[in-house]
């Protein structure tokens, strides 16, 4: 697959002559006296490389097909990165932000003085994440070796199309079914009051909220979680489970000693990516409920920085809340990563 | 469940010395699990696929099922016993489900065909080697995966340009993701070079070579981010929670929100009282915000483990 994926190693050289990669024989690089095209790779000398702006006018309408994409980007991307000026502003929503007043470090006083509320939404967020990465993310691990276990192909793929389903579901949908199946007049809750079962009161209870949505994430996204472990099991070598049978080892030996070293690599690339998340929990999933259970149990980062700074008007500081949390993550990936590295592991951009 | 289970490795399990009954008995040369382990994995991931199936399951069914029995079972039902489209009608004489659902077509297609040609296009013009400045462009792309700019910048951007309670305010933010791009380029650079060349030497233009060449030889990848798209835009609901003010332009996933979630009486002239047929009006809703993504899921599912796995391990 590796390979599959970055097919021309020596292409992507920046020191390749670009003439001979690129240029091809119906335009040619604008150089006089070129040599012919061979079938070889010419080595051409430094001075045959067409300069900037040759190579600008020559890629030209290139450039014009990468230009709305790049515009978008730019726009959509980049601009709202420099709007979070307004984090060391004062910003009124009368006034531009180049016309509000600069504060300083004022709006990050709210993170340094430990506001209350402030405090709640931090605590909850590293609560849920700390219970996603340690109820959640093994689970499509054990699922997809389960998957990977079975003999029956046809079972298989049928088991993987009905799991992976609900991945494709938006967050809302996720709510509304939960809480039609255990919502206090929901499915559940309704069958069990006429067979005079106890009732479970799940939907808007704060004590069980954390375990409510910890498994509506289970729900949503363990199977498909599973595809990138049942890829990563599909590169292993045949001949590697042999060996272990030939030296005696069954089954077990076999999942110990060849396949989960081989889904290795994978499981930290996607822990450190998981660590990166740390501070954004399934927002529209708990937006969406925040309603009957409390923003005491259900305010995160993220939620606050919305009811906080668009609904309760206070723009600056909930930039600042925005801000340092998107910093928080940025440096949690590149710090992971680098742990990774040193671990000897590839981590996220060995390739880039 | 289980007791389908062939006792067969797969084709590519099979090793190519071994006896017809060592290979009956043997997976990669190790002992075939005994029977109460393939039980308990059966049971195991019969349970799974219930768990995902029932919801949809009851949902379906009481959407379809008449007054009568939905009074006589509370309120969902399992299996409808005399189907009728009653639901689907009143939410689609008009009013604003129906009007929530145009929206949401209208936004997903324009979306995601916008999408994947803008997205197709940045990804072509990256996947020269050496041509002017795709190096810097392509980190400028590839720097928004790292790190974005927040909520509060985003809305003060989409407020800036007019475009609160815009449709374009839906499709706009998320035309471009730079992972799309990424796998788009990669199928592109897959594409011999002699192909691009030959064609060049014919006097193809550079447009021609996309629109004649590489998009048809990418066809794959590219049906796979128009899909991807779709559904998100389908899906999406915090931005038009963000930026559309006024109920008419809501699409349907504010919709559902607001009369399955929290529960508001569908039609507005019943009170907040669950009352069976308010069940079955939800539960249609539900249906219909669910039958896209089951009409494009068997298209999407061909093709996205590889992308998956291609974005994911990034090369």
């Amino acid at each position: 697959m590796a390979s599959s994926v970055v097919p021309r190693g020596p292409a992507t050289d920046p020191h390749a002559p670009a003439g001979v990669t690129a240029g091809g024989p119906a335009k040619g690089p604008g150089t006089t006296g070129a040599p012919p095209p061979s079938t070889g790779r010419p080595p051409a000398p430094a001075n045959r490389r067409p300069s900037g702006w040759q190579r600008f006018k020559r890629d030209r309408f290139l450039l014009l097909l990468g230009l709305p994409g790049v515009f978008v980007v730019l726009l959509f991307q980049y601009v709202p990165l420099l709007g979070n000026v307004i984090a060391f502003k004062d910003y009124q929503p009368y006034l531009t932000i180049a016309e509000s007043p600069w504060v300083g470090f004022d709006n990050f006083r709210i993170i340094f003085n430990g506001d209350p509320a402030f405090l709640n939404a931090l605590t909850n967020t590293l609560i849920i994440s700390f219970l996603q990465i340690a109820l959640v993310f093994p689970v499509p691990i054990g699922l997809a070796l389960l998957l990977n276990s079975l003999l029956s192909e046809r079972i298989k793929r049928v088991a993987q199309s009905i799991l992976y389903l609900p991945h494709f579901m938006s967050w809302v949908i996720v709510v509304a079914l939960f809480q039609h199946m255990l919502g206090n007049a929901g499915l559940y809750n309704t069958w069990a009051r006429m067979q005079e079962l106890p009732l479970i009161e799940v939907i808007g209870n704060p004590d069980l909220f954390l375990a409510l949505i910890t498994s509506q994430v289970i729900w949503k996204d363990a199977g498909w979680g599973t595809i990138i472990f049942l890829a990563a099991i599909s590169r292993v070598d045949l001949e590697l489970f042999e060996a272990v049978a030939v030296d005696g080892g069954g089954r077990l030996r076999q999942l110990w000693h060849v396949t989960l070293p081989a889904i290795r690599p994978v499981i930290i690339l996607l822990f450190i990516l998981k660590l990166g998340d740390v501070l954004s929990v399934g927002f529209e999933q708990i937006f969406l409920q925040q309603g009957p259970v409390g923003l005491e149990a259900s305010e995160v980062l993220d939620t606050y920085v919305y009811n906080y700074g668009i609904v309760g008007g206070n723009w600056g500081t909930s930039a600042a809340v925005g801000l340092v949390k998107g910093l928080v993550g940025a440096i949690l990936v590149l710090g992971a990563n680098k742990v990774a590295h040193l671990f000897g592991e590839r981590g996220l951009y060995a390739k880039w | 469940m289980v007791t389908s289970t062939k006792r067969r490795p797969g084709p590519a399990k099979v090793l190519p010395g071994a006896s017809r009954a060592r290979q009956l008995r043997t997976i990669n040369g190790a002992a075939a699990p005994n029977l109460a382990v393939r039980g308990l994995k059966g049971v195991v991931l019969l349970i799974s696929c219930a768990l995902v199936i029932a919801p949809f399951l009851a949902v379906i069914s009481t959407s379809l099922a008449d007054q009568a029995q939905i009074a006589e079972a509370g309120g969902y039902v399992l299996w409808p016993q005399n189907p009728s489209l009653d639901a689907y009608r009143a939410i689609f004489s008009g009013g604003v489900v129906t009007r929530a659902t145009l929206v949401s077509i209208g936004v997903t297609l324009v979306g995601s065909g916008l999408s994947v040609l803008v997205v197709a296009f940045l990804a072509y013009s990256l996947s020269r080697p050496g041509s002017w400045g795709h190096r810097p462009i392509l980190l400028l792309v590839l720097f928004t995966m790292l790190f974005n700019a927040g909520m509060i910048p985003n809305y003060l951007l989409i407020k800036q340009l007019g475009l609160i309670d815009s449709y374009w305010s839906l499709i706009l933010p998320t035309l471009v993701s730079a992972f799309q791009v990424v796998i788009v380029r990669a199928f592109f650079l897959e594409v011999p070079q002699e192909i691009i060349d030959a064609a060049r030497i014919d006097g193809a233009s550079e447009l021609q070579i996309l629109v004649r060449i590489m998009m048809p030889l990418s066809r794959a990848v590219l049906a796979v981010v128009a899909l991807f798209n779709a559904v998100s835009y389908w899906s999406a609901f915090f931005n038009a929670v963000l930026y559309i003010n006024s109920t008419e332009k809501w699409p349907l996933q504010l919709v559902l929100r607001t009369y399955v979630i929290d529960n508001t009486a569908v039609g507005a002239d019943l009170p907040g009282e669950v009352v069976p047929p308010q069940q079955s009006l939800q539960m249609a809703i539900l249906v219909v915000s669910l039958i896209p993504i089951c009409l494009v899921y068997p298209f999407l599912q061909k093709h996205f483990a590889k992308g998956v796995v291609i974005g994911a391990v990034k090369g």
